[in-house]
């Protein structure tokens, strides 16, 4: 019997929550803030969805519905995106040892 | 591309997902680790751009809006001051959760983009994935707006309750299930807009009743849910980046909110069910007038902290509040000049989200070495001369090892009141965000430094 790659999806799922759970409780504590805004930015992925979504179709179909849910969320993960990179990366900049 | 191909590429590049939140293990990794998940991102939109292949006029629109979210993006991560991080990241979730929301109404409306059948027709799985990606995100995106009206203090960030609250939210919980099942059955688009729009309210129920101390807590399950959402989606779109990262997000929010919750003896069902302080601090308001405290000035504090051989500051949201983490740098420029040791001491939930002191004593040009978390320096108070708490209340409150009775009792708190003296920087008084009175004001070796954080901290300056 063939397995449903539903399984295997899942199975990535699992295994990625232990990954994560194990990476981040090696998180140093004083980047906890830094570590919030690059999840924030990773999680923005979600922009391949709207990637889709708004190339779906011939030209003809730029603008129906469904394109343009995927325009708008183009837009607020571009903004998570570079947001969330950026500023974490100016947070890290702070924290260089002194001399 | 063909689909093999294009899925390695996720998987790459959800490995640098990994990789980025393995480098925050240490300030020396971390930035390698941002480069990571740069990386990471670069290559999951161009697989994207090549798996679709349609370079039609569409194209030219994606490249268009992608460079004015970015634009703002840009503009806000350079202009936002380090104080306002917390409401930052609320707003950064609510459009994560905004954004889950969309991606999953236009793969509803068009289903074949996304190889998931046909309008009516829609695979049973897919459904599933994608109306729990919807609710997700819209309770990420309606809860994170609350937190962030409250964070920002256009909201009050006193807990707004009413009669049978929970019960509602319960009630709207079911229905969404409820919904979801019909929406299996029926395919119909107006149970889908109705999950849709039961979530934004439960959203907003779920966080009113929690209150501003309790904010922590919030933001960190507000980013676990954004990355349930995202991982929702995930599944919808078949897209292994999506689903790891969901995955990854998932966790961290979650761990981050458990070390929260630990960091004030609470259990995570009693911070979201919210209302916690509004009813203890009458009987702590009425014994306080009668104990006696002392009051120093500037010019005591900074001779009591240039005779000593070490001090330990001890900054709280009251620091970040009244932005003297500049002046606090001074100060203790100041007083190692004069060959004292300093170190600070950081409770995990000092500040409005996990980390916050630290960021903020980062950008004073604190060296992160200087900089201890509860147990590694909790045993340093008994031998340190002067304890400079700034900022900081609830959780120097001596009263959450000895009283059972107070509601913060069992909460770790730093042991400041070992220390030879105390000198605790507060404007007046009154008790802090848990709404009970802090014994340490009325200690014999505590003095009373009452002013601004940041113009008491000017002052001794000065007077160094």
């Amino acid at each position: 019997m063939e397995i449903d790659p539903f399984i295997f999806r899942l199975s990535i799922f699992i295994l990625s929550i232990f990954v994560g759970y194990y990476v981040v409780w090696s998180v140093t504590p004083s980047l906890h803030t830094p570590l919030m805004s690059v999840t924030n930015a990773i999680s923005s992925v979600i922009i391949v969805g709207a990637i889709i979504a708004s190339l779906a179709g011939s030209s003809k179909d730029v603008f129906e519905v469904s394109n343009i849910f995927g325009f708008l969320a183009i837009i607020l993960a571009a903004v998570n995106i570079f947001g969330g990179f950026l500023v974490t990366q100016r947070m890290l900049q702070m924290y260089k040892k002194k001399k | 591309m063909s689909a093999n191909l294009s899925a390695l590429f996720y998987l790459i590049s959800g490995i640098l997902f990994i990789l980025a939140l393995r480098g925050l293990s240490s300030p020396e990794t971390s930035r390698q680790g941002n480069y990571f998940g740069i990386a990471g991102m670069l290559i999951a939109i161009i697989v994207t751009f090549l798996s679709v292949g349609n370079f039609g006029i569409g194209l030219i629109y994606v490249l268009i809006f992608l460079v004015i979210g970015g634009s703002i993006g840009a503009f806000i991560a350079f202009r936002i001051p380090m104080t306002a991080m917390p409401e930052l990241v609320a707003g950064f979730h609510s459009l994560v959760g905004l954004a889950a929301v969309f991606v999953a109404i236009s793969a509803f409306l068009k289903p074949e983009a996304f190889n998931l059948g046909t309008i009516g027709n829609i695979k049973l799985a897919s459904l599933i994935e994608m109306s729990l990606g919807a609710a997700i995100g819209a309770i990420t995106f309606s809860g994170s707006i609350i937190a962030f009206l409250k964070l920002r203090g256009i909201m009050s960030g006193s807990p707004i309750t009413f009669k049978g609250q929970h019960f509602i939210n319960l009630f709207l919980g079911l229905s969404i299930i409820a919904l979801i099942y019909y929406l299996c059955i029926s395919q119909s688009s107006n149970i889908f807009w109705s999950i849709v729009l039961i979530s934004f309210l439960v959203g907003v129920l779920l966080i009113i009743p929690i209150g501003g101390a309790d904010m922590p807590v919030v933001i960190s399950m507000l980013n676990s849910y954004s990355g349930w959402a995202a991982a929702g989606i995930g599944f919808t779109l078949e897209n292994t980046a999506l689903i790891i990262t969901g995955a990854l997000v998932g966790s961290s929010g979650a761990i981050l909110s458990y070390i929260m919750c630990k960091g004030m003896n609470r259990s995570f069902f009693n911070v979201i069910l919210g209302g916690w302080g509004a009813n203890e601090q009458t009987s702590a308001l009425q014994n306080k007038e009668q104990k006696p405290v002392k009051n120093g000035n500037a010019d005591d504090a900074a001779f009591l902290m240039k005779n000593a051989s070490s001090v330990i500051i001890v900054p709280g949201y009251g620091m970040a509040v009244a932005q003297a983490q500049h002046a606090l740098r001074e100060m203790v420029d100041a007083l190692k000049k004069n060959g004292v040791k300093v170190s600070y001491a950081i409770h995990p939930v000092a500040g409005r989200m996990p980390g916050h002191m630290n960021v903020l004593l980062a950008e004073a040009n604190v060296p992160y070495d200087e900089v201890f978390e509860l147990e590694e320096i909790n045993n340093d108070f008994a031998n340190c001369d002067v304890a400079y708490v700034i900022g900081a209340n609830d959780v120097t409150n001596p009263v959450a090892k000895s009283d059972p009775q107070s509601p913060i009792y069992g909460m770790p708190v730093l042991d400041v009141e070992k220390s030879k003296s105390v000198l605790f920087v507060k404007r007046s008084l009154s008790p802090g965000y848990a709404g009970i009175d802090n014994d340490l004001f009325y200690r014999d070796n505590t003095l009373m430094l009452f002013a601004d954080a940041k113009k008491m901290t000017e002052e001794i300056v000065k007077s160094l």
